[in-house]
Formats: structure tokens, sequence, C-alpha cells
């Protein structure tokens, strides 16, 4: 990060990608959700409780299976 | 609120000299803790009037110069305790990754598994009345931290605080949910309503947390407890309030964890990587004391489950 340029989309290694600002994100099953906070967190490991959002359940699966 | 009770000869004397309109001073410099309990109570009432204050304590004993010079003693005391608890040498390596192994590599007890499968009711209404202390100040002691701090870290601060405080709404600010949380339970939402019945371990996480953002030597120390709080937030938060509802406890209640859940799996990255992160990179120095603030958020996180579990005998 650098200069003024400030990302909208953060990819977290190995855990979720982070979203700045209103988005509308839909899941795998088709169904539409709108973010809630100035900054979300969508699941990339496929194992959160709270799809599509991140619940930090990344952190309880093995390192070499994380995004 | 009104000053707390004494639990001991230097609290009792400090809190009769807040109250008067002529105070007797060199008494309560001269007098000693009988012990812990008793300067931990005297450094949260005194730390109190930077935040809300008293009804029975008039506004201007928040820079009366001998509650500062006492303070500034009982801290100095306390954070040496604190030094003295935690590990000389922080761990080496790319800074987020070996921040989240370190937190994940702590081992403690756990009053979330407890509160998950076990406990009862009384227990909770019990845990939620110490947890009152911090949650109707949520967010607070590190908002002192703010105007300290570099430029990229104080944008990132805020954006996390931001959401912490209701991102506007006073509704949606979380001290605001715990409130109602605890009113629907039937216990006292107003702030500080229960600090007379909370023991020592409260005392010493809700001091840490004012020492570290009201000194700003030691914002390194309070980013670092507020990113270790952030990363073990949201798996508790959801064991917790599965627990509440096993239990049956009203929905706003078991809503404030279940906000905590999806919040605080987007705090944790913000406190680690973007807030704690460019802190360092902008004053690497810090490092050994972010570490020392996450090791101070989870051993005194240690320490109260230890006391709640064995009165539990759980």
């Amino acid at each position: 990060m650098s200069g003024t340029e400030h990302p909208d989309v953060v990819l977290c290694p190995g855990g979720p990608m982070l979203l700045r600002g209103d988005h509308v994100v839909q899941d795998a099953d088709g169904e539409l959700h709108h973010t809630q906070r100035p900054v979300s967190a969508v699941c990339r490991c496929g194992k959160s409780g709270s799809q599509p959002w991140c619940d930090g359940t990344h952190k309880l699966i093995p390192a070499k299976n994380r995004p | 609120m009104l000053t707390p009770k004494g639990r001991g000869s230097l609290s009792d004397i400090v809190f009769s000299s807040m109250r008067s309109s002529s105070p007797t001073w060199k008494l309560a410099l001269s007098t000693l803790a009988d012990d812990d309990e008793d300067l931990q109570i005297t450094l949260w009432a005194l730390y109190e009037l930077h935040y809300r204050g008293f009804e029975d304590v008039d506004d201007s004993m928040e820079w009366q110069p001998e509650l500062i010079e006492l303070r500034r003693s009982l801290e100095t005391s306390f954070e040496h305790t604190l030094r003295d608890r935690a590990p000389s040498v922080s761990p080496d390596g790319e800074f987020a990754e070996t921040f989240f192994d370190f937190v994940a590599d702590h081992d403690g007890p756990s009053l979330a598994s407890h509160v998950h499968k076990d406990a009862d009711h009384e227990q909770v209404l019990e845990l939620l009345r110490m947890r009152s202390i911090y949650h109707l100040k949520e967010s607070d002691p590190t908002t002192w931290v703010v105007p300290r701090l570099p430029v990229r870290t104080k944008a990132a601060l805020m954006e996390l605080q931001f959401d912490e405080y209701g991102c506007g709404d006073p509704t949606r600010l979380h001290a605001q949910l715990f409130a109602r949380g605890m009113d629907q339970c039937g216990l006292r939402p107003e702030y500080g309503a229960y600090i007379d019945d909370v023991p020592l371990e409260v005392l010493e996480e809700n001091n840490a947390m004012s020492l570290f953002g009201l000194n700003r030597r030691l914002r390194g120390a309070s980013l670092g407890h507020l990113a270790a709080f952030e990363v073990t937030s949201s798996i508790p938060s959801r064991r917790i309030a599965q627990g509440f509802a096993r239990l049956g406890l009203p929905d706003a209640m078991i809503e404030y964890y279940t906000e905590h859940v999806e919040a605080d799996a987007v705090h944790e990255q913000l406190a680690v990587r973007t807030i704690c992160g460019s802190l360092l990179e902008e004053e690497p120095a810090l490092r050994d004391d972010v570490f020392f603030g996450a090791f101070t958020c989870l051993d005194l996180e240690d320490r109260f489950a230890h006391r709640m579990l064995a009165e539990w005998a759980a």
C-alpha cells in the first residue's frame, strides 16, 4: 500500500476477502446478501457457518488447506 | 454512577477525598494499598475520572494534581506487574502470520466453551455482570490512542472504531447493543452498575486497557491488546451465542454475541494487518510493545477464566 491508492478489495493470506463499502454478494446458492458494515469479510475457505461472510473458522483448519 | 465501595485503606481514603469539598490529599498520598484489589479499584476509579466520571465527584477532579500523581504511582506499579508476567522476547517473523500464530499458540481455559455446553442460567448472568464493566464502554479505551498515531494507522483504527460505534447509528453502537441485552436479561444496563461485584481479575482487565490507552508511549501495547482481543472474539462469540440460546436468554443478548461473530472476523484482519501492521511499518521499535499488549490481553483473560471456572467448580 503506498501513494494515493487505497484498495477496496483485500485478499488476506489464509483468510477472507475484505470488501470496503456497500456491495451485494451472491452466495453459492444464488442468494443475495447486502454488506452491513464499513468493511465486510467474505469467506474464502468455504467452512464459515455464516456464509457468505467469514466467521473466523479458517483458523481452525490446517494451514495447508487455507486459501 | 457513584464512586465504588472502597476495598481497603487506600481506596477508602481516596474515594472519600474525591467526594469531599475539602479533601485531605496528604493522607491519601501517604496511604499504601492493603492488597492488589485495593490498588486496582483505586486505579479503576482514577481512570474513570477520564471517562464518564462519578455523580458524587466534581468534574474538576479529573486533573487534580494529587490524583494524577497517585494514578501515576499506581499505574507504574501495575505496568511493572504486567511486564513481569509477559515473555521478555517477542517472536520474530513476518508480522501478521507471526501474530496470528502467537495468539493461536497461547493455551488457556475457555469461558466460551463452558458457556456453550455446561453453564447454568445463574452463571451466565454472573458472567454478564462481570463483562458489563467493559462492554458498556466497549472500544472507549482504544479511542484515546487515535490522535497519537501515524496517518495510515489512524485511518485504519477509525475504520474499525466506526463500526464499533455503530457507524453513526446510536442504536447499533456495540456498547448500546450490550446495554439492551442486559436490560432484557433483567440486569442493570447502566454504565458501571456492577463495579462493586467484580473481582480483581476484571479490574485488572479493565485497568490494563486504560493504562495502554491513556499513555501515548504505550500506543503499541494498546493496539496489540486490541488485535489479540479481536483475534480471540469471533469463534468464542459464536459458542457464547449458542450457549445463551441453549439457556433461553433474550434475543437482544444473543444478538450482541452473534453480531461479534461477523464483526470481529473483519476486525481481526483489520487490527492485525492494517492497524498493527501499518504501525510497525512506521514505528518498528514498537513491535515488542505490540506483543506485550497482546500477551496481556490473553493472560488477563486466562486469569479471569481460571477464577470464574474455579468459582463455578467447572
